[in-house]
């Protein structure tokens, strides 16, 4: 029979599928709601608190306003291009969630129902594929702006991406030495037996926790829009619901880094001082889910402390920072790494 | 035909497409944009032959990293069809003559060539890491050091050239 498949299997992972990417969205939504919250608490203030109760309703009032905004792309600029910036932006900030194990399984009408949309063996490296695409929704939209601070606002993230990328992926390097394993499913799997990754690799933790508030552009390195140099960086000409996006996908790109970290480093879905073998499977995986979920608001709130608490740094001290620090540090970190595994022949 | 082949004749479809797409074009930024989707597809056929290391290194290295420096490079210089000078007849007649006899020795090699079964499809298992990573560590260590070097003085090169003054 030609194209013989397994009918439940894609039913199970359509339903998976777009059950993550609305969660991603909610998450996205109620972020950038808990970001002005957060940011009211730090500065002494009462936030957004007018639509609905405790301001509740507000990143629907936002979205909405977004919506009926209206639509101005630039005489000049490459319209096919311009619409397909922002698209790509999005695309690249959801698809990383494919990876991602976001529990164990569940068992479901006779199914055993794995929590992860594709369990692929090279799980960490698509997750990184996927990161070094993103910049080009960035790149994309900022040159066909036609305007020269959204290109220079464009070349800045470009260039912020490309270097923190390397250290990142450096630091991920020692702890892929550690695991010995390059799917995400399998990391999480000897966390929960053994200590969390966060206890082999401080130091690679700290250089991925810094990188990945580079590859946001999250302050400290929110560069590429810098106001006040920049007037609005890449997304200066964009107006309407595509301006949406790319503020969207920046609190998209926030929430999956923090489960990255959390996965890679914090044990995933692991239950801390719980063996889960001592519950049933349904309870095991919806509690997992849920001491994940704690663990990335952690992360998520972590993000904002920062961008309130630390002003912005200086363009040369980024890459200073970047290439000088960040990269000699991570490979410091990989050679001491690999010297101990050698020593004690793990 | 199975699914495997469907995909391989849509991938092929895709890559060669996109290619032509990519030197029909006028304008440099469209033409990088086109090659970015040359190595998605290239991608897409390692996928099919098993070795999804490699596909996805494809994609990390070429398409995200080198990719974006040539985009990069364009950009700065905001090149356009506008502004690139008119190319005379001798240069076009040089490149036609070159092209073609590129052309000719890769169909007179790709006629030699006999065809046999040249990969596995689907059941291969050379391109995933952990035998990709144990064959270059043992059967082909001293040209992969030898290359590892090469990278080592190309980077130490860009060193000496960007500290010049």
């Amino acid at each position: 029979m030609l194209l013989a498949v397994d009918l439940a299997l894609i039913i199970e992972k359509l339903v998976l599928i777009i059950v993550v990417v609305m969660a991603s969205l909610v998450i996205a939504m109620y972020t950038t709601f808990a970001e002005r919250k957060v940011a009211a608490v730090l500065q002494d203030r009462r936030g957004p608190n007018r639509a609905g109760p405790f301001g509740l309703l507000q990143p629907l009032a936002d979205g909405l306003k977004l919506f009926f905004k209206e639509e101005i792309i630039p005489n000049f600029s490459s319209k096919f291009l311009f619409v397909l910036g922002p698209g790509l932006a999005m695309l690249t900030a959801m698809m990383t969630s494919a990876v991602i194990p976001w529990g164990d399984k569940v068992e479901l009408f006779g199914r055993n129902i794995s929590l992860q949309i594709a369990d692929i063996n090279i799980g960490i490296l698509y997750v990184f594929g996927v990161v070094s695409m993103g910049v080009y929704g960035i790149m994309i939209g900022s040159w066909a702006s036609n305007n020269k601070y959204s290109l220079l606002g464009g070349l800045r993230a470009a260039s912020q991406i490309i270097s923190y990328e390397l250290a990142m992926g450096i630091s991920l390097i020692a702890l892929l030495m550690v695991t010995g394993t390059l799917s995400l499913k399998e990391m999480v799997v000897q966390q929960q037996s053994g200590y969390w990754n966060i206890v082999y690799q401080p130091l690679g933790f700290l250089i991925f926790l810094i990188c990945s508030f580079a590859e946001c552009n999250r302050t400290p390195f929110d560069l590429p829009e810098a106001e006040s140099e920049l007037i609005g960086g890449y997304h200066t000409e964009y107006s309407s619901m595509k301006l949406g996006f790319y503020l969207f996908s920046e609190y998209i790109n926030m929430f999956i880094s923090s489960v990255i970290m959390a996965t890679l480093f914090f044990g995933g879905y692991d239950i801390p001082f719980v063996d889960e073998t001592t519950l049933t499977a349904n309870t095991a995986a919806i509690l997992g889910v849920l001491a994940l979920m704690a663990k990335v608001v952690c992360f998520i709130f972590l993000f904002m402390w920062v961008r309130w608490t630390i002003p912005r740094f200086r363009y040369d001290q980024l890459m200073y920072l970047g290439w000088r620090i960040m990269i000699p540090l991570a490979l410091f970190n990989m050679l001491v790494t690999g010297g101990v595994i050698l020593y004690f022949n793990k | 035909m199975n699914i495997t082949t469907i995909l391989f004749i849509l991938l092929s479809a895709m890559a060669a497409g996109s290619a032509i797409m990519m030197l029909l074009n006028k304008n440099p930024v469209k033409s990088i944009l086109w090659l970015i989707v040359v190595f998605f597809a290239i991608s897409g056929h390692y996928v099919l032959l098993n070795a999804q290391f490699l596909a996805v290194v494809n994609i990390i290295v070429y398409a995200g990293a080198i990719m974006v420096l040539f985009l990069f490079v364009v950009m700065l210089m905001n090149l356009n069809a506008d502004s690139e000078p008119a190319k005379n007849y001798r240069l076009h007649l040089i490149g036609v003559i070159s092209g073609g006899s590129l052309l000719l020795v890769l169909v007179s090699a790709l006629m030699k060539m006999e065809m046999q079964q040249p990969v596995q499809m689907k059941i291969g298992d050379a391109g995933l890491i952990a035998n990709l990573g144990r064959t270059l560590f043992t059967d082909y260590v001293v040209p992969f050091e030898i290359s590892s070097v090469l990278f080592l003085s190309a980077m130490v090169g860009a060193v000496v050239i960007g500290k010049k003054d």
